[in-house]
C-alpha cells in the first residue's frame, strides 16, 4: 500500500537554502539527476533527508494502519483459502511496513520516534484507512483498488534516488500483485455469484472507487512540492500522471467482470486515448487527511492499544536479553 | 512514551539465496537479542522461499568506509587496465586464451 505526501508543510526550497555548502549541494543535485543512488552516508541536503523520513515513515504507517480494515475480516473470511490467503496478505502489510521502517531508519531517525509520530497523530497515513470495511466484499476491492493503485505508485519508486528507500521498493512490489489479483478473484467470484453477491460486489466498488482515487494525491496544481521531489527522484511522475493511469488500466477491469465504475462523467476520449473521469471530492479528502475520516479515532486506538498493550512484551525481552547476556559474561 | 534506549538493538539481514551462493544483505530487524532477530529476519524477510540460510550481527559492529574516502580508496584501480584480460591484444587465429 502506498501513501503520498500529506502534510504539505516542509518547504523544501528555503531549507536546502539554510547555510548548507553549496558546492555540496550541487554535487549531491547533480548524483540526482544523473540517476545515481544516495545511500545513508552521503552527504545529503537536511531538506531531503527530512522529506525523505516523513514520506518514507507516512508510507511505513500507511502499510501498519492497513492491515485493520484487513484484519477486520480474517475470522469471518467464507473458507479456509480465503481466510489461509487474507493471513497471508495482511502479514505482508507488516513486512511492508518493517522493511520501510528500518529504510527510513538509516536515515538517523528511530523506530520509536516514527512510532511516537503517528501514534501523537503528527504523522499521517493514506486515508484510504479511515474507511471501513462493512462486506466481505470490501476485501475484494482493497486488494483490486487500493493494492491496485498503491503498485501505480510503487513501481515508479523502484528507481527513486536513495538507495534504501529503493530497495523496499523492489520487495514491495514483488509482493503487492498477489494481493491485487487475490482481490480481483473475489470481486470476480461475487460478481459472477447470485444477484445479492453481485449487489455487494458493485456496492463494494461504489464505496471504494472515490478513496482510491485519492490515494494519488491532491492535484498537481495544489501539490507544492511536487516539483522538488520529482528533481530529487523521490517521486517519479505527478499524482495526476498516476491517477489517469489507474483509471484507464481499472476501467476495462471492472467492465470484464460486469461491475460498473461510479461515476456518471467517466467517457472514454479518443482523441486523448484515455478516459475522462470526474472531479474528486477534495472537501472529503482533506477532511479524511485531517482525521475526520469514518473510522480514523477507531484506527488510532487500536494502534495505541497494541503499543500499550505490548510494552510489558518489549520490555521483558530487553531485560531478559540483558540478563543472558551479563550471564553469560560472568560465565566466561 | 518513548524512550531511546529502550528500543531492541537493530540486526541486520543477510540471506542465503540458495545453496552455493554467498549471503547478501536484505534489510534490519530490531530485536532483545540474536536468536530473536533470526526469527524476525525469518518472518520478516523469507515469506516466499528466498532463503536456505540467515545470517544476523548487530548493526553497530559494522565498520564501514567513509564515502568522503571513496575516490582514495576506489579510483587508484581505475588507471590499472592491465588488470583485465582485454588489455592484451591477441592476433586472430589465436584460440583457447
Amino acid at each position: 500500500m502506498y501513501t503520498t505526501d500529506l502534510s504539505g508543510k516542509v518547504k523544501g526550497k528555503a531549507e536546502t537554502a539554510v547555510a548548507e555548502d553549496p558546492a555540496l549541494v550541487a554535487a549531491f543535485e547533480a548524483r540526482v539527476a544523473n540517476d545515481e543512488f544516495i545511500e545513508p552516508k552521503d552527504w545529503m541536503p537536511e531538506a531531503y533527508r527530512k522529506t525523505l523520513v516523513r514520506q518514507m515513515s507516512q508510507h511505513a504507517h500507511s502499510e501498519i494502519v492497513g492491515m485493520l480494515p484487513e484484519g477486520n475480516w480474517i475470522t469471518r473470511a467464507p473458507n479456509l483459502r480465503r481466510k489461509a490467503i487474507l493471513l497471508a496478505k495482511v502479514q505482508d502489510e507488516a513486512g511492508h511496513g518493517l522493511y520501510l521502517y528500518s529504510a527510513a531508519e538509516t536515515l538517523g531517525t528511530s523506530r520509536d520516534e516514527m512510532t511516537e509520530a503517528l501514534l501523537s497523530g503528527k504523522a499521517k497515513y493514506s486515508t484510504i484507512f479511515n474507511y471501513p470495511t462493512l462486506t466481505w466484499a470490501d476485501i475484494g476491492a482493497i486488494g483490486w483498488l487500493v493494492d491496485g493503485a498503491a503498485i501505480m505508485n510503487q513501481v515508479p519508486l523502484q528507481r527513486t534516488s536513495y538507495g534504501p528507500y529503493a530497495r523496499a521498493m523492489v520487495r514491495i512490489c514483488k509482493e503487492e500483485s498477489f494481493h491485487q489479483r487475490q482481490g480481483y478473484e473475489i470481486m470476480m467470484h461475487l460478481a459472477a455469484g447470485t444477484e445479492a453477491q453481485r449487489r455487494m460486489a458493485q456496492d463494494a466498488l461504489n464505496r471504494w472507487w472515490w478513496p482510491s482515487l485519492m490515494m494519488f494525491g491532491p492535484p498537481d496544481d495544489k501539490s507544492p512540492n511536487t516539483e522538488q521531489s520529482m528533481r530529487w527522484r523521490i517521486k517519479r511522475d505527478t499524482n495526476d500522471e498516476l491517477r489517469q493511469k489507474f483509471v484507464d488500466i481499472t476501467v476495462p477491469q471492472a467492465e470484464a467482470i460486469g461491475l460498473t465504475v461510479p461515476d456518471p462523467a467517466l467517457k472514454w476520449n479518443e482523441e486523448r486515448g484515455a478516459y475522462d473521469f470526474g472531479e474528486v471530492d477534495w472537501e472529503e479528502f482533506y477532511a479524511v487527511v485531517k482525521g475526520e475520516g469514518p473510522v480514523a479515532k477507531e484506527r488510532m486506538q487500536a494502534r495505541m492499544k497494541a503499543w500499550e498493550n505490548g510494552a510489558w512484551v518489549r520490555d521483558a525481552a530487553r531485560v531478559h536479553a540483558e540478563k543472558r547476556a551479563a550471564a553469560k559474561l560472568a560465565a566466561e | 512514551m518513548s524512550d531511546a534506549s529502550k528500543e531492541w538493538p537493530l540486526w541486520e539481514v543477510f540471506v542465503r539465496g540458495k545453496g552455493g551462493l554467498s549471503h547478501r544483505h536484505v534489510g534490519s530487524v530490531h530485536a532483545a537479542d540474536a536468536k530473536m532477530a533470526i526469527e524476525h529476519a525469518r518472518d520478516t524477510y523469507t515469506r516466499r522461499m528466498e532463503g536456505v540460510s540467515l545470517w544476523v550481527l548487530p548493526s553497530a559492529q559494522i565498520t564501514s568506509s567513509d564515502p568522503g574516502d571513496a575516490a582514495a580508496l576506489f579510483e587508484p584501480a581505475e588507471d590499472k587496465v592491465y588488470r583485465h584480460p582485454t588489455f592484451y591484444k591477441i592476433p586472430d587465429g589465436i584460440t583457447h586464451i
